[in-house]
């Protein structure tokens, strides 16, 4: 167990910089998650961390010692790709004792320690087949198992439910997450889905352009934007961004109500909100609109309970309280605070 | 066109099946030219080969009388075509046994990242690219009698007085065959091995990396078991290839010094063309066809097992 930090880390590709002074730092045992749309940096960045890619500038340190250029073994890392990279020609036993085998284990040892990862994930019935004989759910497991195996101090995980169907990767979140608070092993989680970073990370880091945008718990990251991409790149729906003449106004679907719900101590904003179309989606009905008095290009999403009697076509009264807006510069997209 | 002009021309077209729809006349005619090549240039002359094997047709009686297998049997007294048999299967074997170590190898550096390296993998493919008979010449004079560039270097260090005589001796002549045979044969197994190589994922060997594999390990146990099929597909070329050439023995040594570096194509063709009797010619050539079919299905069951994976 360690924690792991990486200081002023730059990765440049030619005149691509892919990373870009990125400061960051974990906590003993934290589930971290790195988020970000495709090419924002984040899976170079934990190549760097785990040694697979050499840093332009910036110091990488893993339970406080520095780890620039030292290959991956020396590091006592490992990591889960998307593909899960198993070794095709390789029965399940023989590629979780893969690790062991390079580290010279004898062979007693490996078999306990291959039975032992193997029990712990739920797959010691398939150690004699091969991979391409197992599920994707199972092909995870044993790149987990073999990761786990020689104990490092850092997971690092690329990806690895983004190859799992829907259903199975709800349950797969489940195992990985129980897995991880067992083992409590510092683990670095890089994903572009938002869904998964917010119902799994411990802390969020959401990277745009090779830069850290934000850095706090799923909590902080959704009600405290620090900059319209945080806003707008977490929720679903987005964050409502209104343009105004100073400063641009954000706020939350489920936040945005009829006027008749708030009370004084709320101090709403009022807004004027034509409906245009309205969403059942069982749980909760979407309302698409606009808003009097803004852009008539920027549409507005409110999320009302399904029981509401909102009509298409109709304007009505909407409000805010006052402590659910946001409000960012215009020109930077950065996040305006105190004057609120 | 006016817009009604062409209205009135799409409504006028009833919808009709072009003559390239019909699946029976594209499969027959994409078939044809393969089926006529193969019937023309393989099989007839194949069947014409066997024929001739048990008759005793030569080019001053060309009528095929039907001796059974009197042909054969004189083929078989001859000791010139057991030595030429016993080359063949030993410069196949040693040649591409060294194939395979080298085009490996080789194929091992070309997939690294280095300057010039399209320089390299352009002067590796030479060999391959230039035609089997000029390449063989320009090896005759290297290994020349008296002027061989070879010899004048050994000398000028001081490690050889007079001449090696490559191809004037039993052993240095087969070893010559075999070491101009491998130096032609290897950029194309180094070639496909390269393909096989570069078609392993970049994940699989960054997983090796971070599993502490270091280049040993990775390369005989990931790289090279993961290859082993293609390494498979560049022998099999490789051995009909060797199996099948007369050329380099023609160009080199004609089967001397004294029939020592014989091969059974060579010796067919001798026998054959220039002795004039053909029919112990095909009979000579015809023990090449055992090793062919099991190449072939050799290769057949490669190509299914690539396919499943």
């Amino acid at each position: 167990m360690s924690v792991v930090e990486v200081r002023g880390l730059t990765k440049e590709f030619g005149d691509m910089v892919a990373v870009d002074h990125v400061d960051l730092a974990s906590r003993e045992g934290e589930f971290l998650v790195l988020l970000g749309p495709s090419g924002c940096g984040k899976t170079t960045l934990l190549r760097m961390i785990a040694g697979l890619e050499e840093p332009t500038s910036g110091e990488i340190y893993i339970g406080g010692e520095k780890m620039n250029g030292l290959p991956p073994r020396i590091r006592k890392v490992a990591m889960v790709f998307q593909s899960y990279a198993l070794y095709p020609h390789m029965t399940v036993a023989r590629n979780i004792a893969f690790p062991l085998r390079a580290e010279g284990v004898d062979k007693a040892e490996q078999d306990k320690r291959v039975r032992w990862a193997a029990e712990l994930l739920g797959i010691d019935r398939y150690l004699d087949r091969r991979p391409r004989q197992l599920s994707g759910g199972e092909r995870q497991r044993v790149a987990l198992a073999r990761a786990l195996v020689r104990e490092p101090n850092v997971f690092l995980l690329d990806e690895p439910l983004s190859n799992l169907d829907a259903k199975l990767r709800a349950a797969a979140r489940d195992d990985l997450l129980e897995f991880q608070r067992r083992v409590g092993i510092t683990t670095i989680y890089v994903t572009h889905d938002q869904v998964e970073a917010m119902g799994m990370g411990d802390r969020i880091a959401v990277m745009r352009d090779g830069k850290i945008r934000q850095f706090g718990t799923p909590e902080e990251i959704y009600s405290d934007p620090a900059d319209t991409f945080v806003a707008t790149f977490i929720g679903s729906p987005p964050m409502n961004l209104l343009e105004g003449e100073h400063r641009v106004v954000g706020f939350r679907p489920e936040n945005f109500k009829p006027i008749g719900e708030f009370t004084e101590r709320d101090v709403p904003s009022t807004f004027r909100f034509h409906v245009n179309r309205s969403e059942y989606l069982g749980s909760d009905r979407f309302l698409y609109g606009v808003v009097e008095g803004y852009d008539e290009n920027t549409k507005v999403i409110a999320r009302v309970p399904v029981g509401s009697t909102i009509a298409e076509g109709a304007t009505y009264e909407f409000g805010v309280a006052a402590a659910d807006l946001c409000y960012f510069d215009p020109r930077t997209g950065k996040r305006l605070r105190g004057d609120a | 066109m006016s817009d009604e002009a062409l209205a009135a021309g799409v409504a006028s077209r009833r919808p009709r099946r072009s003559l390239l729809d019909s699946e029976r006349l594209l499969a027959v005619g994409g078939l044809t030219p393969a089926v006529v090549y193969i019937v023309a240039l393989v099989g007839f002359p194949f069947v014409l080969a066997v024929l001739m094997a048990f008759s005793d047709v030569t080019v001053g009686d060309p009528s095929l009388d039907f001796v059974g297998l009197e042909t054969l049997r004189q083929v078989l007294e001859d000791p010139v075509f057991w030595r030429a048999l016993r080359n063949t299967l030993f410069f196949t074997v040693v040649s591409n046994a060294l194939v395979v170590i080298l085009a490996t190898a080789l194929a091992l550096i070309l997939t690294k990242d280095f300057k010039f390296k399209w320089l390299i993998r352009l002067l590796v493919l030479l060999p391959w690219t230039t035609p089997v008979s000029l390449a063989t010449i320009s090896w005759l004079w290297t290994l020349d009698t008296i002027f061989s560039p070879i010899d004048w270097v050994l000398r000028q260090l001081g490690l050889l007085e007079g001449n090696m005589i490559w191809l004037g001796q039993p052993r240095l002549a087969l070893a010559s065959v075999i070491i101009v045979h491998t130096w032609r044969i290897v950029p194309l197994a180094a070639v496909i091995v390269m393909a096989g190589m570069l078609a392993i994922p970049t994940e699989i060997r960054d997983a090796s990396d971070i599993d502490g594999a270091g280049f040993w390990r990775r390369t005989f146990e990931i790289e090279i078991p993961l290859m082993a099929p293609i390494i498979g597909v560049a022998v099999l070329f490789g051995v009909i290839l060797s199996v099948t050439d007369m050329t380099v023995v023609h160009v080199l040594t004609r089967g001397g010094p004294t029939n020592y570096t014989q091969v059974l194509a060579s010796w067919a063709f001798y026998k054959g063309i220039e002795g004039g009797d053909l029919a112990q010619g095909a009979g000579t050539a015809l023990f090449l066809l055992p090793v062919l079919v099991a190449v072939a299905a050799l290769i057949l069951r490669f190509a299914r097992r690539t396919e499943v994976l």
